[in-house]
């Protein structure tokens, strides 16, 4: 079942979205641009190597996926909330969770799970700037 | 605390970071030598990390030197070559040698360097990377295993206000300011309009005085080096007129210096700046003089001569 929906998922998002199967689908929260077609698989905004064309600085003959992003964000009629997510600090990605249905992670909750130190760093106790 | 925190968090004083010089062959007796130069003029030194995808002393290593050499280092930590363990263990390396100081980036990818054939890594990113260290200082591994006592950090990460999307770059302070970060060191940029508005962002984006902006400028012999920006280092525009005004002098070294200074002193000028960080491929007397005419007193003064010409062979170099 759990392999019947993570190929359901391949074959609609693959073609559409360019997805890569990491998983742990963001695609609401960047204007349904893929981060990991980015080659350095960024998922919180574009890197320092942007083109002056908005070009990709590894794939020159690629918009970068993250203006794509931004633009799409902007322009697109998405959901207030989708649009909101922008700008949140995404995880680092689960190399766990790779080849399998993001719809199910989601569903379960599993695309949530962040390793404890990550957890207990919220922007309050970063903000608190703990000084030794 | 090191210098470079204390003057940023609890005075209003300039300060000048440099990027130290790639370590190869020979490498703690030029460390040595860059050491003179630079010691008594920085609150800061970048200890690179396989800086344009280049294979060079490691980042750790030269930190440390430079700690042993008097010179107050800035852990630079770039996500291309190692995944989160790796990382982690490298902040915990060099805090131990007493390194305070951490900037972390994104960084270049491998296909900007001289062995395009490798794994690119990017396990994180560099806001992730700013949050990952904010964890450590907090007293906590990634796993949540505790550190005690947690090392004491102070953490930066980096931002090029010359590359699109423009507005957005301000968003991308901001999220590295809620990850953790104190200050940002600016990648070069040559539009004096597009650092402009980007300072004018953050300003209006509440967030002067709670990350100290340290724009970068760069000491050039001539040319040369502005067109290998230009036509190679992506995300680096040099618009042509910038280019041509040192081409065309009668003297490129003076104008290309003067253009230096013009730079330095506009990003100075900025809302939110507090600072200036300085990337010398020149490695002749103008690193004094820059630094003389920015209103900077050597804090010491070293027996060797700081006009020592070292040989550099960065693809920069004029
Ligand atoms: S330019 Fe854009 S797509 Fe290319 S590596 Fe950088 S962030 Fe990713």
């Amino acid at each position: 079942m759990t392999t019947f929906i993570a190929t359901i998922e391949h074959v609609v998002k693959g073609p559409v979205w360019g997805c890569q199967d990491c998983g742990q689908c963001v695609l609401h929260s960047t204007g349904m641009t893929c981060p990991m077609n980015c080659p350095k698989t960024l998922r919180n905004g574009p890197c320092g190597g942007v083109r002056e064309n908005g070009h990709c600085e590894v794939k020159p003959e690629m918009k970068c996926v993250w203006l794509k992003a931004y633009d799409r964000t902007q322009d697109w009629p998405l959901p207030a909330t989708w649009k909101a997510e922008y700008n949140h600090l995404r995880p680092p990605v689960d190399n766990r969770l790779k080849g399998t249905s993001s719809w199910k992670n989601f569903f379960t909750k599993r695309d949530r799970w962040t390793p404890t130190g990550w957890k207990n760093s919220t922007d309050e106790s970063v903000a608190q700037g703990v000084d030794h | 605390m090191s210098t470079l925190e204390h003057k940023l968090m609890n005075t209003t004083e300039t300060v000048f970071t440099a990027e130290f010089h790639t370590l190869d062959g020979n490498g703690l007796e030029k460390a040595k030598k860059y050491a003179d130069r630079f010691q008594g003029w920085f609150d800061g030194v970048n200890a690179t990390d396989n800086t344009a995808a280049h294979a060079h002393v490691s980042n750790v290593a030269s930190a440390i030197a430079m700690k042993q050499l008097g010179l107050e280092p800035i852990l630079q930590v770039v996500c291309r070559d190692k995944n989160r363990l790796a990382q982690q263990a490298d902040i915990m390396g060099a805090s131990m040698f007493g390194v305070e100081n951490f900037v972390a980036l994104t960084g270049d990818d491998v296909t900007a360097g001289d062995e395009p054939e490798a794994r690119r890594v990017f396990d994180t990113d560099g806001p992730q990377l700013v949050r990952l260290m904010s964890t450590i200082k907090r007293g906590e591994y990634m796993s949540g295993r505790k550190i005690d006592p947690a090392p004491h950090m102070f953490i930066g990460a980096v931002e090029n206000p010359g590359a699109p999307p423009f507005e957005y770059r301000v968003q991308r302070v901001a999220k590295k300011y809620a990850a953790g970060a104190k200050f940002l060191q600016l990648q070069i940029c040559y539009h004096q309009d597009r650092l402009e508005k980007f300072c004018a962002g953050v300003r209006d984006a509440g967030l002067a005085g709670k990350i100290a902006i340290i724009p970068t400028v760069v000491l050039v012999k001539g040319p040369r080096p502005l067109n290998f920006m230009h036509n190679s280092v992506p995300g680096i525009d040099v618009p042509a007129d910038q280019i041509a005004r040192v081409e065309k002098a009668t003297d490129p070294a003076e104008e290309a210096y003067l253009q230096t200074l013009e730079f330095a002193q506009h990003a100075l000028a900025q809302p939110a700046v507090r600072g200036l960080h300085i990337t010398d491929f020149r490695n002749d007397d103008t690193l004094e003089r820059l630094m003389t005419d920015l209103g900077r007193v050597r804090e010491i003064t070293t027996n060797s001569s700081t006009t020592n010409e070292v040989k550099d062979d960065h693809a920069y170099s004029a």
